[in-house]
């Protein structure tokens, strides 16, 4: 008895908690699909009257400049993963296969710098990121994320931990230079921990905001988060179009999110116990 | 020495530059400025600062509006403690056999992958007056407990933590979940031959085997709850009393221009965060960590 009342208390806690995660986006959909005046007619669980209305997604994808948005975070995108992944295997390979004096000072860079929060340090970066002169470009945002992310060093230099060292001594007794070994060797066994760093990476730089709130302050350079951060004030009274542009946001990490769903776990976890 | 020889001596340095460079530029210039900054009065353009010694340090522990701020913190973390202990309870239940245990491990973590930004516009439609929750509200017979969820300053912030909850808990979870699925499978088997019931199960093998996860989760939460920025920027903007320590450090640089002020706000949630982490590697020498 006691276990039937367990059993059905456990399905009853899960349901309970999917609709808790489901049912605030689901009425965002919903209104993603009304007319202006279905909208402020109808309550906001009704479903929508027609589910091909698509206006609410043509506003706002002219209206939001969506496919800059789109096409600025994906040009961010490639640069800072393909950067991160070679300054990070760059610097994973020197401090797993080489000695060399210092070599626990650096690590304890590293280590230490993993503790100070990003957005703590944000008004003094600035200011250097200003003396550069890189503010409103898209580098600002690149270099940013190509340089404060100790996590994907972890991971990479845990991975090469487990490729054994008699891989290197075989490459090297064969005269292949250090820097072949790196790139012939090393580089595509690593493929299993780069892909973990270009996806959790890739999501983290997807959804940030307040680095290119803060750097890409020019309507040219929005990217997805700002861009969809405009509609705000101007479209208060407009609930549905912001609804439509809030669903285009989600809609790729539906996608990635059902496409690499172990991959992403298993990033997660590697990352957050670095 | 041989250029050959000079070449081998210096390249793991080689390999280092980009990475340290980075880092250098990027963290550690910022940090030691910004400690710089703190006991200088200064606009962020003009040539020269006027130091003033602590007097920046002064102002962010007696000026209310710069004290208040750490109250706000105290939302987000008692809500970190009822993040983390459903978070618990999901990865427990999850962790055995359930069905359509993948569709709900999914679903649970979901929120954690969504744009900050998307989830900001959720749920200001979700707290709008007359919007889902006063409907879901007045749909199960609860209509007389509709309240202003964002205007009200005495629950704005315990709607603003709420979501931040929605948002982070599937973190917590995969963690917990992650850790739990690593204790090997034989050990709950020695246990059931020796007659161990749910509870010894919870309590003697899960338990143990995820403190180090969940302690780390409870600095994490610390330092978060002194951290939070998307959410109130987003959502409210500061306004109605839910500023927050990074809101009110941001708005006091990039709006006010006070970049000393600023500096001396970001350098102790700098200390308290560093200090928080040293108790914790104190209290709990890491033995799973070896690098070198």
């Amino acid at each position: 008895m006691s276990k039937t009342v367990a059993r059905s208390a456990k399905y009853v806690s899960l349901v309970l908690a999917s609709i808790i995660v489901i049912v605030p986006l689901l009425v965002v959909l919903f209104a993603s699909f009304k007319t202006h005046t279905e909208y402020n007619t109808t309550g906001p669980l009704t479903p929508p009257r027609n589910w091909f209305n698509l206006d609410n997604f043509a506003t706002a994808w002219t209206d939001g400049d969506m496919l800059r948005g789109f096409w600025n975070t994906s040009v961010i995108l490639a640069v800072s993963l393909t950067g991160t992944v070679f300054v990070g295997t760059m610097a994973a390979y020197a401090i797993s296969r080489f000695a060399f004096p210092f070599k626990r000072l650096v690590l304890g860079l590293f280590l230490v710098a993993a503790l100070v929060p990003g957005v703590t340090t944000q008004v003094a970066t600035y200011q250097i990121v200003k003396s550069m002169g890189l503010v409103n470009t898209s580098w600002s945002a690149i270099v940013l994320f190509m340089g404060t992310d100790i996590v994907s060093i972890y991971i990479f230099i845990q991975f090469m931990q487990s490729i054994p060292r008699s891989v290197d001594h075989a490459a090297m007794i064969d005269g292949a230079s250090r820097f072949t070994i790196y790139r012939k060797i090393i580089l595509p066994l690593m493929r299993p921990a780069i892909a973990t760093v270009v996806i959790i990476k890739g999501i983290a730089v997807y959804n940030e905001f307040y680095i290119p709130f803060l750097y890409l302050r020019s309507p040219d350079l929005n990217v997805i988060s700002t861009a969809l951060f405009r509609f705000k004030g101007p479209y208060g009274a407009q609930w549905e179009t912001i609804a439509a542009c809030t669903m285009i946001v989600i809609l790729p990490t539906v996608v990635i999110f059902l496409l690499l769903q172990r991959l992403i776990y298993n990033g997660i976890t590697a990352g957050a116990t670095k | 020495m041989t250029i050959a020889a000079w070449w081998r001596r210096q390249s793991p340095w080689l390999y280092l530059v980009p990475a340290l460079t980075l880092l250098i530029v990027f963290t550690y210039v910022p940090v030691g400025n910004m400690v710089w900054y703190s006991f200088h009065k200064w606009d962020g353009l003009d040539v020269t600062m006027d130091p003033v010694g602590l007097d920046n340090y002064v102002r962010v522990f007696t000026d209310e509006r710069y004290w208040r701020v750490f109250l706000v913190s105290l939302y987000y973390f008692v809500a970190s403690f009822a993040q983390i202990a459903i978070a618990l309870y999901f990865a427990v239940v999850l962790s055995f056999n359930v069905r359509f245990r993948n569709l709900f491990k999914g679903i649970l973590f979901f929120p954690y992958l969504l744009n900050g930004v998307a989830v900001g516009f959720v749920f200001l439609y979700l707290f709008q007056p007359d919007g889902t929750l006063d409907s879901v509200l007045r749909l199960v017979g609860l209509g007389g407990h509709t309240e202003l969820w964002l205007g009200d300053p005495d629950i704005a912030n315990v709607s603003l933590a709420g979501t931040s909850v929605w948002r982070f808990t599937g973190l917590n979870f995969v963690l917990f979940l992650g850790a739990i699925q690593s204790i090997p499978g034989e050990i709950y088997e020695a246990a059931d031959i020796d007659g161990a019931n749910r509870w010894h199960r919870f309590r003697y093998i899960i338990a143990p085997g995820i403190r180090r996860i969940i302690s780390l989760s409870f600095i994490l939460a610390v330092s978060g709850s002194l951290a939070v920025f998307e959410i109130p920027f987003i959502m409210t903007g500061g306004a109605n009393g839910t500023r927050t320590f990074v809101v009110q450090a941001y708005q006091t640089a990039f709006q006010f221009r006070q970049i000393g002020l600023a500096s001396a706000m970001a350098v102790v949630l700098l200390a308290v965060v560093l200090a928080l982490t040293w108790i914790q590697r104190k209290v709990l020498p890491d033995d799973e960590v070896n690098l070198s």
